[in-house]
């Protein structure tokens, strides 16, 4: 039998630009890509949420501020309340931060140039739903594009929750921190872009051992849920 | 009645802009000891009452003018 397909929602705001890739990605690993649009008050029925990255309402104020308060942000802070899974890349962490869902907030380079590179990235932890297909303590090359990415963790911030750090730091980043999850584990943002580093002609296929992790995830989730279901119909034809 | 809302980044957060403002004001002679960029934001309210117009852009700020763990700001009405 097929294996499931698990259905993966992609938030676009006004101002989103890497939506397609991430939709791309998502389908070229055997999800099914659905395009979530930024009115939308209720997600569909998903198994995960990306939030893309680009410059949401123009970066206005604060990257990710105004967008904290579209309608789809709210039924995506509400589905990760619920456990749902929920990847930010880039502008979507910036999201993440504002909307509280990730502790922290992204500021400007400290060099206050716009980086565009590859870089190497050491995985922290490979016990998450974002990193499952990775190994701690291995490399992976996935590219940055971004003029805000210097993470500042809160002061408290568990370092259990650092997912990846930089091993070439290229925007002034605390503590070489490049992905934080929240502290259930179900939340995860990075600035960079692993939805542009599935296939070795783009450089890198490295992003795509994060994107299968979150399918991986996404389905078994899926298979929880559609469980419950069948349970719940049986349960209900008992005789009484 | 209007007010001034000034958002400034919080001590000990690093300013690459101000530094870079601070390194351009050397360069043309003026002596600085330091510059920190932050941003000012002009409202106008309907309410003449400053007490509750102070507490309704507290609530702004608190909700989306500044980012609390990066930036601290001041309020500044005027009649």
């Amino acid at each position: 039998m097929a294996e499931p397909q698990p259905r993966i929602g992609v938030v676009t705001y006004p101002g989103s630009n890497d939506d397609h890739d991430a939709l791309w990605a998502l389908a070229a690993l055997d999800a099914e890509a659905v395009p979530v649009w930024h009115e939308e008050p209720e997600l569909p029925k998903l198994d995960a949420v990306v939030l893309p990255g680009g410059f949401s309402y123009g970066d206005y104020l604060r990257c990710g501020a105004i967008a904290r308060f579209s309608p789809a942000t709210a039924a995506v802070c509400a589905f990760a309340e619920a456990g749902g899974l929920v990847l930010g890349i880039c502008n979507g962490f910036q999201v993440l931060c504002e909307a509280g869902l990730l502790p922290g907030a992204l500021l400007q380079n400290a060099s206050l140039r716009f980086v565009c590179r590859d870089v190497p990235l050491r995985v922290e932890r490979a016990d998450t739903p974002f990193t499952s297909r990775c190994e701690t303590g291995a490399t992976l090359v996935i590219p940055v594009k971004h003029g805000d990415g210097r993470y500042v963790p809160p002061p408290d911030l568990d370092s259990a929750q650092v997912v990846l750090r930089y091993l070439e730091n290229p925007n002034g980043s605390t503590d070489d921190i490049a992905a934080v999850c929240n502290e259930r584990g179900n939340v995860l943002g990075l600035m960079p872009h692993p939805e542009h580093a599935v296939d070795p002609l783009l450089g890198s296929a490295d992003g795509a051992l994060m994107l299968a992790s979150l399918v991986d995830a996404a389905r078994e989730s899926l298979l929880v849920r559609t469980a419950r279901v069948v349970r719940a119909h049986q349960h209900a034809q008992q005789p009484v | 009645m209007r007010a001034t809302v000034l958002v400034r980044p919080k001590p000990g957060i690093l300013d690459p802009q101000g530094a870079a403002v601070e390194n351009a004001l050397e360069h043309l002679g003026f002596a600085v000891g330091g510059a920190r960029v932050g941003k000012v934001v002009d409202l106008e309210l309907d309410t003449a009452d400053e007490a509750a117009a102070r507490a309704e852009v507290e609530k702004m700020c608190e909700q989306l003018l500044a980012n609390p763990l990066i930036e601290s700001y001041e309020i500044e009405l005027h009649g």
